[in-house]
Formats: structure tokens, C-alpha cells, sequence
């Protein structure tokens, strides 16, 4: 205090701080307030924009699961986890739960397997630069026609008087032509033969991406050691690409978990429910029976299942 | 002080911008989600109607817009602005609007739908509307109600008699069109001896978009004068007439006589057939007259009633769909939507609209032009007079999954892993508990 009084000017700030008028001393809270505000300013419209378009349907939804007659009844009392017993004891949920397991499961693998085999084959030092360009824009074919197109040939060719049928009959490979999609016996198998076919040229360009990422050094390394062909591809390119492949398949595993319209337009999950699965499943709730708190429970089973993946896939992405 | 001054009020500045663009941003995001009308909807004594269809796409380019400006025109406070789109996306867009009370204010309607959304209290009772605008209801078809309440007003009904492919019965020895299930058995027997990848006729069972059940399955039933439900509107699915529908689809089916593919065989399918000569008969919609003539102008077909039960001789119930009106609930402007509903039910406008759409009218002193239309248009009107339009699903709460539920159960019956009682018994449990 004796210092304060000899020499003003040294005063410490805090002193001089509280020596200005109620005026400056806003002026400071107002700074101090405005500069904590900008950042969250400028995340603002991100934030807006992802609550309005996800955080809040899905809080809707999440909801709608623990409400009885939801949307079609102007108050809908709570339920607690009745829809969700309801949901799990359906025998169709438990169909359509078992479908999407074959499904989405034989789908990533057929993909994976045909994506390397076709990729490998594109990067192979044994054909010329045009035959793979042709071959390349081949492939690729499938994965550029939307999923209606996809549905309308594919219901063409596995049609009973289709050109399967007509080809396999004319081969002397059957006698009689096949119900593919209308057989409950086939119909699983057809679709995911369908899924397969549209999805796997993405898996072919990104594993070729990967191949043409591995250092030739390694297979010279490789092939100075001993190692053949079987051997550097187990031993190399299979160890290269794993982060691309184990990536793929996660993803993979969550796309053909959603996969809707390509089902819809060609069996409608029928016949007999031989094609049903989650997301069939969810929208007959919802569209055809109105049961709109059932198919939110349903939404958000379907949710955590899907959470339960991406969990696996963010934590390969911190790994990497 | 001058300068920390500037650097507060920059910082303010940017503060606001950035607020200003967010609010900005945030409001074309609510403005975009506005599905219904709004107060801007009626300024300066003109309202604006916001009505809801997939009408225009289905008639030639332009034809509905000139209706409405006629009907601006008849009433200039009152403009109409339309939003059309294909059937499946409609539907899906009402669902939406019900749910959040943002229908726009008039709606085409199917009748299946009418049920549900009358329970949701999504559309206006019509009654009211009616005895408000001292409107005649007497010349209208039909109404559909709920409770003695009328919800929807069919404007255009769109039969499905028997198509039936001449050059394919006369190659398998028929000469006249079945008018019996026996003959019609018979004839479809006939046809599928043929050979290659001919078959007698086409069943569309497709649970997706289960209308095979209304349209190829319980108009065997209506077409006999028969019903599924009971007097008081409850299922009757075990009644001998039901019985005796299902027990005469599953001899066509054992008869070896349908068309492969059935199990997940889609409506346009169905008519693809046809069109291309494989399958002799099919219960189809008039409206595809159009199509078939078009994709395949040599196909040489007729329309007939749908066969009956041997013995009977009552009049014949013809399945039909329709392009149904509605009036929004939530609409500020309930009386102007009505005025466009009555405009729509007319005499000379829906006389004008049945004749674009190839249908017959809502109101029953219009006559469609035939002038201009195919000559079965005509034979198809004959029909229609003759009998009497029958779609028991109309105005049933979830009919979509009645008819889903009722085809599953078909569907095991004809695969042979049930019985056509066991299949009428559950496919009844599962419609009690829809229409108690």
C-alpha cells in the first residue's frame, strides 16, 4: 500500500483495474465474453444443422420406441420397453434379424473375395495397359447403375421365362426353369447373388488403389528369399492391405445392413418372408401398419447394432 | 482503451455475422420443412390452395393445370397450387403431413388410406362441408365414410374387369370368353396346354405392394355377389363364399395354370405379361388399356365381367380404384377447399376428367366422351353399369396390412404348406384384431 502511494503508476494491474469506471470495466466482461462466443459462432451452423437433420430425429425416434400409438393418436402415454419385447418376440423381427445376418455376412465376403480377385487381376503385370483399361470399364459397370435399374434387370434375367432360366434350360444345366426370386427356397440366395454383383466393383477399385500402393521392393524382397507366388501373396499384399480390407468390411457390413431399395423393388421381403430383413421390416411397420412406435423400436435396435460396427470402425481408423 | 475498444466492437461484429448467417441458415432449414399451408397462404382477399395428388403425372401433360386455371377462373380469390407426384410418393408424403398436422389443404386420396387418416384426425369430415355449402350430395357415385361421417369423395373410379387375349383362347379352341369359374378353369387349362411359356393367368402376389389380394383374389368373391366382411363391418374370412374363392385360386394354382413367379409377381409384371402374350386372362385396370396398346399394338384383346360361381345369377361386383378427394383438417381455408372439390365434382368437369384419365366419374349424371377413346372404354362402361363397383377394402383401417396378412397366409396355402381353412383361420385372427 506504502508503494502505492509513493509511485501510482506501478501499481499492480488488478489495482489499477479496479481504480476504472463501471464503463471499462464492462467493456472488459463484454471482451472476455465476446471472445469465449466466437468459436461456438462459428460451429454454429454446423451444429444446427447436424441437430435439426440427426440429433433430433433420432432423439425423436429413440422417444417414439418408449410411446404407445405414436403419430397416429393425438397422446400417446408411455410404455416403457413394451414395443421393445413386442419387437423381440415377433417371430418375423427374429426372420428378419437372421435374413440380414446371411445376408449382409455373405455379401462382405463375396465382395472382399471378388474385389481382390478382380483387383489382383487388373494389377497384374501380364496383360497390357488397354486390355486392363477394358477390363477395368467393365467392372466397374455394375456399381454405376442406380439401385432401381439394378432391381428391373435383375427381376428381368432371374424372371421364370428370363434369360437364366433360358440359358441354363438351353446348356442342359436344368430341365426346368427356376423360380429365383418368387422360390423361397432361392430368393435369399438370388438377392444377395444381386447385392454381390452391384457392390463388389467398389471393393475391386479400392483394394487395386491398395495393390498399387505396395512397394515392388517387398516382392523382390520376397521373391530373393524364395518366397513364390502363394507365399508373397500371403506374406505381402495380404498383410499390406489389411488396414484397406479390414476398413472395406466394416463398412461394408454397415451399407448392406441399411441396403432397402434394391430388397423392396424386387421381393418386398417375400415370399413367405424368405427375404425380410431389418430395414423391409421396420418400413412395413411404419408404412403398412402404422405402428409407428413398433418401427421406432425396431429403427433403433437396428440403430445399436449399427452403432456396435461403426464403434469397431472408428477404433481401425485410431489404430491406423 | 481506443484500440481494445476496436478490438471489442470486431469481435462484436463478427459475432453478429456469424449469428446472422446461422439464423439465416437456421431459417431456410425451418422454411424448407414447412410441408403445409401457411399464413402467407391467403393475402390481399386471394387464398391459395395447396392440393396434393399424383393425378397430373398420370394425364396428359398440361390437362390438369388447364382445369385449375379454369376453376381460378370460375373463382379468382381462389388459386390452386399443385404438388404432384408419382402414387407410392404421395402416399408417403400425407403419412408425413397426418402425422405433423401440415396436410396441405386439399389431398387426393386412395381409399385405403382414408381409415387411418380420419382416426389421426388428419382430414376434415366432409359432411359438414357439404351442409355448409348446401351441396347436393345425391349426385355423387359413392362417399366413403367412417361413423356415418364421409372423409373421402371418389372423383374417378377406375374398374378391373377380366382382360382377355382373343388370339390366344381361339388357339387353345375357346371360343367365347368364361363368364363361369368352371369355364373359366377350363379355359385357362386350355391356354397353358399350349405350351412354352404360355400360362392361362397371371396372379401378382407381391407382398410389398399386396393390391393382388383386392384386385386378382376377393374380386372372385365380389364378382359372386360375396363379402369378406360381416354386416356390422367385422372379418368374415371364414364364410363358405371366402372359402369357396381361396379353395377355387388354389385349383388354378394346382391346376398348373398361373404364370411362375407368382409369390413376388408385381402388378406391372402382371400386365408385362399380357402385353406380351404370355398369359391369356388377367383382372386388370382399365387404365392400362392405354399402355397395353401401346407397348403392343397387335395384342388382339377384349374386357369381360370377371367369371361368377356357376350358379349365380345376381348382379356382378367389379373391383375398382380410386382417385379420392379429401379436405385437410388443419386447413385455415376449409370452405375455398371444398369450392375445388365441388368444382371437381361437377357434372362437366368430371365428365372432362374421367374421359383424360380414361376412367368413369364420381358423379353419377356425368358421362365420360367415348368419342375420342378406345372402343373398350365403352364395353368397360357397359360392364360397370351392369354390375356394381366393390372394393370392401375402402375406408377399412390398415387395409394395406389387411392385405399383406391375408396374402402371407395365401401364399402358404398355395405352396402347399397349409390348409385353406388353417389359412382362412389366421388370416381371420390376424383381421379381428384390426376391424373389432
Amino acid at each position: 500500500m506504502k508503494l502505492a502511494n509513493l509511485n501510482p503508476t506501478a501499481a499492480p494491474p488488478d489495482t489499477k483495474v479496479a481504480s476504472q469506471t463501471p464503463a471499462a470495466a464492462g467493456s472488459g466482461k463484454l471482451r472476455f465474453f465476446a471472445r469465449g462466443l466466437v468459436p461456438y459462432a462459428y460451429l454454429s451452423p454446423t451444429v444446427i444443422l447436424i441437430s435439426v437433420l440427426m440429433i433430433v430425429p433420432i432423439a425423436m425416434v429413440v422417444s417414439y420406441s418408449f410411446k404407445d400409438n405414436v403419430i397416429v393418436e393425438e397422446n400417446p402415454v408411455l410404455v416403457g420397453l413394451a414395443n421393445y419385447t413386442k419387437v423381440l418376440t415377433d417371430p418375423d423381427f427374429l426372420v428378419a434379424l437372421k435374413n440380414t445376418f446371411v445376408f449382409i455376412t455373405v455379401s462382405t465376403v463375396a465382395h472382399l473375395v471378388l474385389g481382390l480377385t478382380f483387383a489382383l487381376m487388373l494389377n497384374t503385370s501380364l496383360l497390357g495397359g488397354v486390355t486392363k483399361a477394358v477390363f477395368r470399364i467393365i467392372y466397374i459397370l455394375p456399381w454405376l447403375f442406380t439401385v432401381a435399374v439394378i432391381a428391373v434387370i435383375w427381376r428381368l434375367l432371374l424372371d421364370p421365362s428370363g434369360v437364366v432360366n433360358y440359358l441354363l434350360t438351353t446348356v442342359g444345366r436344368m430341365q426346368q426353369g427356376v423360380d429365383w426370386l418368387s422360390d423361397p427356397g432361392t430368393a435369399l440366395w438370388a438377392l444377395t447373388f444381386v447385392n454381390i454383383w452391384a457392390g463388389f466393383p467398389f471393393f475391386m477399385i479400392s483394394i487395386l488403389a491398395g495393390l498399387q500402393g505396395i512397394s515392388s521392393d517387398l516382392y523382390e524382397a520376397a521373391s530373393v528369399d524364395g518366397a513364390g507366388a502363394v507365399r508373397q501373396f500371403l506374406n505381402v499384399t495380404i498383410p499390406q492391405l489389411r488396414p484397406v480390407l479390414v476398413s472395406m468390411a466394416v463398412l461394408d457390413l454397415i451399407w448392406t445392413s441399411q441396403q432397402f431399395a434394391l430388397i423392396w423393388m424386387t421381393t418386398g421381403g417375400g415370399p413367405l418372408n424368405a427375404t425380410e430383413m431389418l430395414s423391409t421390416y421396420t418400413y412395413k411397420q411404419a408404412f403398412s401398419s402404422y405402428e409407428f412406435a413398433t418401427a421406432s423400436a425396431s429403427a433403433v435396435i437396428v440403430l445399436l447394432l449399427s452403432l456396435v460396427l461403426a464403434f469397431f470402425y472408428v477404433r481401425l481408423q485410431k489404430e491406423r | 482503451m481506443s484500440g481494445s475498444g476496436t478490438r471489442v466492437r470486431n469481435r462484436l461484429r463478427q459475432l453478429i455475422g456469424v449469428t446472422a448467417v446461422t439464423a439465416m441458415a437456421a431459417t431456410a432449414v425451418a422454411c424448407g420443412s414447412d410441408g403445409g399451408s401457411n399464413e402467407e397462404s391467403s393475402s390481399g382477399g386471394t387464398v391459395t390452395l395447396e392440393f396434393a395428388q399424383w393425378w397430373a403425372p398420370e394425364l396428359p401433360e398440361g390437362s390438369f393445370d388447364k382445369l385449375m386455371t379454369e376453376f381460378t377462373a370460375q373463382n379468382p380469390n381462389i388459386k390452386v397450387k399443385l404438388l404432384s407426384g408419382p402414387y407410392a410418393s404421395t402416399k408417403q408424403q400425407l403419412v408425413a403431413g397426418a402425422a405433423s398436422k401440415t396436410l396441405p389443404d386439399v389431398v387426393g386420396l386412395d381409399g385405403a388410406w382414408v381409415s387411418d387418416f380420419a382416426k389421426q384426425g388428419a382430414i376434415a369430415d366432409l359432411t359438414e362441408l357439404m351442409a355448409d355449402a348446401k351441396y347436393d350430395s345425391g349426385q355423387l357415385a359413392s362417399q366413403i365414410k367412417i361413423k356415418d361421417k364421409t372423409y373421402m369423395v371418389p372423383v374417378v373410379n377406375f374398374v378391373y374387369p377380366l382382360f382377355v387375349n382373343n388370339d390366344l383362347l381361339k388357339k387353345a379352341g375357346v371360343t367365347t370368353p368364361p363368364t363361369t369359374r368352371t369355364q373359366f378353369l377350363e379355359a385357362a387349362k386350355k391356354v397353358s396346354a399350349l405350351g412354352g411359356n404360355v400360362k392361362g393367368w397371371a396372379l401378382p402376389l407381391d407382398t410389398a405392394v399386396p393390391n393382388g389380394v383386392q384386385n386378382d383374389v376377393m374380386s372372385w368373391l365380389w364378382a359372386s355377389g360375396g363379402s369378406m366382411l360381416t354386416e356390422d363391418g367385422k372379418a368374415n374370412l371364414t364364410s363358405d363364399q371366402v372359402k369357396g374363392t381361396v379353395e377355387f385360386v388354389k385349383s388354378l394354382n394346382d391346376a398348373n395354370v398361373i404364370a411362375p413367379g407368382s409369390l413376388t409377381m408385381k402388378e406391372q409384371d402382371k400386365v408385362e405379361k399380357f402385353t406380351t402374350g404370355q398369359v391369356g386372362m388377367v383382372i386388370d385396370s382399365l387404365a392400362h388399356i392405354t399402355l397395353i396398346k401401346k407397348n403392343n399394338p397387335k395384342l388382339n384383346f377384349t374386357v369381360t365381367p370377371i367369371p361368377a360361381e356357376d350358379s349365380y345369377t345376381g348382379k356382378r361386383g367389379i373391383p375398382y380404384a380410386s382417385w379420392g378427394i379429401g379436405v385437410s383438417n388443419s386447413s385455415k381455408h376449409k370452405a375455398e377447399a371444398f369450392k375445388l372439390v365441388e368444382f371437381l365434382m361437377s357434372k362437366q368437369t368430371n365428365a372432362q376428367l374421367s374421359t383424360l384419365a380414361n376412367g368413369f366419374p364420381g358423379n353419377k349424371t356425368a358421362t365420360p366422351d367415348f368419342t375420342k377413346s378406345d372402343p373398350l372404354f365403352k364395353t368397360a362402361f357397359g360392364i360397370y353399369q351392369a354390375g356394381y363397383p366393390a372394393n370392401e377394402f375402402v375406408g377399412l383401417p390398415k387395409s394395406e396390412d389387411l392385405m399383406r396378412s391375408f396374402d402371407e397366409q395365401l401364399q402358404l396355402t398355395l405352396t402347399g404348406k397349409q390348409s385353406v381353412d388353417d389359412t382362412l383361420k389366421k388370416a381371420q385372427e390376424s383381421w379381428s384384431s384390426d376391424l373389432s
